[in-house]
């Protein structure tokens, strides 16, 4: 294990060792230690490596992560996981706005609570919130899964494409085209699958499922506000 | 017409309106019957305050040219000298705009890599993402970081040139984008993740930072993912230049570009390309202003679009403090867009050359603003590629040939005491002294 202590050696150095780390490394698990909210920690990672971040981050942790496993044993500021292509992102704490924006694949788990805009734009990625989610969350979201087991803010899904979204609470409201939707044997099946890889106990049948009415997709100047 | 009506009382000639005028009117008519607002593609067409405005003096007496054929003029610039390791080296000041794989076809887009290639500049990709025959034609890319982060990866991020964060565009400065339905064929609709054939838009503000602190903060993300090593653009539109200009510096740019209103766009309202955004003109000076107040003129460059035409146009724009030019519409009419040749199509289309500007449905007859496979084929990249290069070759030596007669031994060199202004708004906007005279609005001291 290599033990990084990114105060005293700073952003550029951390993320310069762990971008030189190849598909064969035999460095496969970094404690780094710390972090004191710093920016930017473990970003463009492209190996199958695990990093564990020993305290709270601040934006964009993980940031366009492929293949590594990033671990926050604390709180992720905004951003944290923004456009992730691949691999897993797991936060002890809560998490900020925009947690999971725009990400391609992967897993984001949030143990905590999420701020607004979880999921924005999301492209592909699984994002499973332990606790709440905030307004706007999924705000054009393209696909992938987001799972909230607590309750969900303010309109949730406003302009929603094919991303599907899982709320066992409460939903305050829901955003511009976003419906609730019939929850089927393969949502069932997809909902445990998620549950499973994000640590929760939950139970897929607790869960309602949202997602577009699919009648924003073409231009009509009747659905313009 | 008679001039007497039948009564033998002189008849008072019809007058149209200059503010119901016909094409308003023609508007007009269009909107009460469809309840839709005009969209299409292309910046402004309202006459604006533009170079034409402004004149170079010439060497005199007290300037001393330079001979125009043999003596050395360069054209060199490097972009991103900030903080970059690599930054970007052109033999030219003329780049190719950002314009997006999806707007333009496949074909289209490699042909902009080729010209530009040919011609010692760079090429920029659009909200699309990066394509391989982009990439592979395109010796110097500068990659597009969007809002709607359409085909965004790290894998491209590292195989860009530069990186241009866009925060805003002259054709609609506040506003997103749409890339209707008839566009999405299987290969956009892959590269940005959603359904065939539907109309998909692009945010007008990025998801996941909203102001200029966030945006350093973001900045500092992509520079780590990509090692401090390419320069990092911001881009945006003619809205507040001297502001926009001091926050993109703070937040760390190594390059500011900023695109007037005549700026083209893939597609929005029409009401928005004609309403939003001030002219290039008007933005040149402010944007220079706020860069010589931050100490920092030439230390980070300054990249003008929206409506560079000619070498008089990239003179111009240098004589007024930019490190470069960007070119849009005016690649795409060098490949052959609104040409002449496609008259009878454009006729079938309600148009005519010159004015076709529904770029966004996909039927351009000259093969380049579509994704239909039998209009793609009637483009030849090569050809294209060739043309773009000519053209770019008349435009440097265009402005060689301005900048020798006012004895510059570089394009760099041009200064804003080279010109004079036409008009006293074009006086204004620049802060160049009215023709004949040595004053410009502002200010103050009325003669010689």
């Amino acid at each position: 294990m290599q033990t990084f202590d990114l105060e005293a050696e700073g952003l550029r150095a951390l993320n310069s060792a762990l971008h030189a780390q190849s598909e064969q490394t035999n460095q496969t698990v970094w404690d780094i230690v710390n972090p004191k909210g710093s920016h930017a920690i473990a970003v463009g990672l492209d190996a199958p490596i695990e990093v564990n971040v020993k305290g709270s981050t601040g934006y964009y942790c993980a940031g366009m992560n492929k293949q590594a496993t990033v671990h926050v044993h604390g709180s992720a500021g905004p951003g944290v996981a923004e456009n992730m292509m691949s691999g897993t992102v797991v936060i002890e704490g809560d998490a900020s706005q925009y947690a999971g924006a725009t990400g391609n694949g992967g897993t984001l788990v949030i143990k905590g609570n999420a701020s607004s805009r979880c999921g924005i734009s999301m492209k592909g990625i699984d994002i499973v919130v332990h606790g709440s989610v905030g307004h706007m969350s999924a705000f054009m979201a393209q696909s992938g899964n987001l799972v909230v087991c607590g309750d969900a803010g303010d309109a949730l899904g406003d302009s929603i494409y094919e991303a599907r979204l899982f709320v066992r609470g409460s939903v305050k409201s829901l955003g511009a085209d976003c419906i609730e939707k019939e929850m089927r044997p393969e949502h069932l099946e997809l909902l445990a699958d998620l549950l499973e890889r994000g640590g929760c106990d939950a139970k897929p049948e607790e869960f309602k499922r949202y997602g577009s009415a699919r009648t924003l997709y073409n231009f009509n100047i009747d659905n313009a506000y | 017409m008679k001039d007497v009506k039948s009564n033998g009382i002189p008849r008072t000639t019809p007058i149209q309106s200059a503010t119901f005028s016909q094409s308003i009117n023609a508007e007009i008519r269009r909107a009460a019957a469809t309840g839709i607002y005009d969209i299409r593609g292309g910046g402004a067409k309202r006459k604006v305050p533009h170079f034409d405005d402004l004149l170079f003096l010439g060497a005199s007496i007290s300037r001393y040219p330079l001979e125009g054929y043999r003596e050395k003029c360069e054209t060199s610039v490097t972009l991103g000298t900030r903080h970059a390791e690599n930054p970007i080296e052109l033999d030219i000041p003329i780049t190719i705009a950002g314009m997006s794989f999806g707007a333009l076809s496949g074909p289209a887009k490699e042909a902009l890599g080729r010209g530009a290639t040919l011609a010692g500049t760079s090429t920029t990709t659009g909200d699309g993402g990066m394509t391989p025959e982009e990439r592979g034609h395109s010796n110097k890319l500068v990659y597009q970081y969007l809002p709607s982060r359409y085909g965004m990866n790290p894998d491209d991020l590292r195989k860009a040139d530069a990186i241009e964060v866009v925060v805003g565009q002259g054709a609609k400065p506040g506003g997103g984008g749409m890339l209707l339905g008839q566009k999405i064929s299987d290969r956009v609709a892959e590269m940005r993740n959603l359904p065939k054939g539907i109309d998909q838009r692009s945010a007008c503000r990025h998801p996941d930072w909203t102001g200029p602190d966030d945006l350093e903060i973001k900045i500092l993300e992509l520079r780590e993912i990509t090692s401090w090593k390419v320069p990092i653009y911001i881009k945006v539109g003619g809205a507040r230049p001297y502001f926009d200009t001091t926050l993109a510096v703070k937040a760390g740019a190594d390059v500011v570009v900023l695109d007037g209103m005549q700026g083209g766009t893939a597609a929005t309202q029409d009401v928005f390309i004609e309403h939003v955004g001030q002219p290039i003109l008007a933005c040149i000076r402010e944007a220079v202003r706020a860069l010589q107040d931050l100490g920092m003129h030439r230390e980070v460059q300054l990249v003008v679009s929206g409506g560079v035409r000619t070498g008089a146009d990239v003179a111009k724009c240098m004589a007024l403090g930019a490190d470069a030019v960007a070119i849009g519409t005016a690649a795409l009419i060098a490949l052959g867009d609104n040409d002449p040749r496609w008259e009878d199509e454009y006729q079938k289309l309600g148009t005519t050359a010159g004015a076709y500007d529904d770029w966004h449905e996909g039927n351009d007859p000259a093969g380049i603003t579509t994704q239909d496979p039998e209009l793609m084929a009637r483009f030849d990249p090569i050809e294209g590629g060739r043309r773009l290069n000519n053209y770019l070759k008349v435009m440097t030596l265009e402005a060689q040939t301005i900048a020798r007669a006012c004895g510059k031994n570089h394009l760099h060199n041009l200064e804003p005491e080279d010109l004079c202004a036409l008009t006293m708004e074009a006086a204004a906007m620049a802060r160049i002294p009215l023709a004949g005279t040595d004053w410009y609005p502002g200010k103050s001291g009325t003669s010689y």
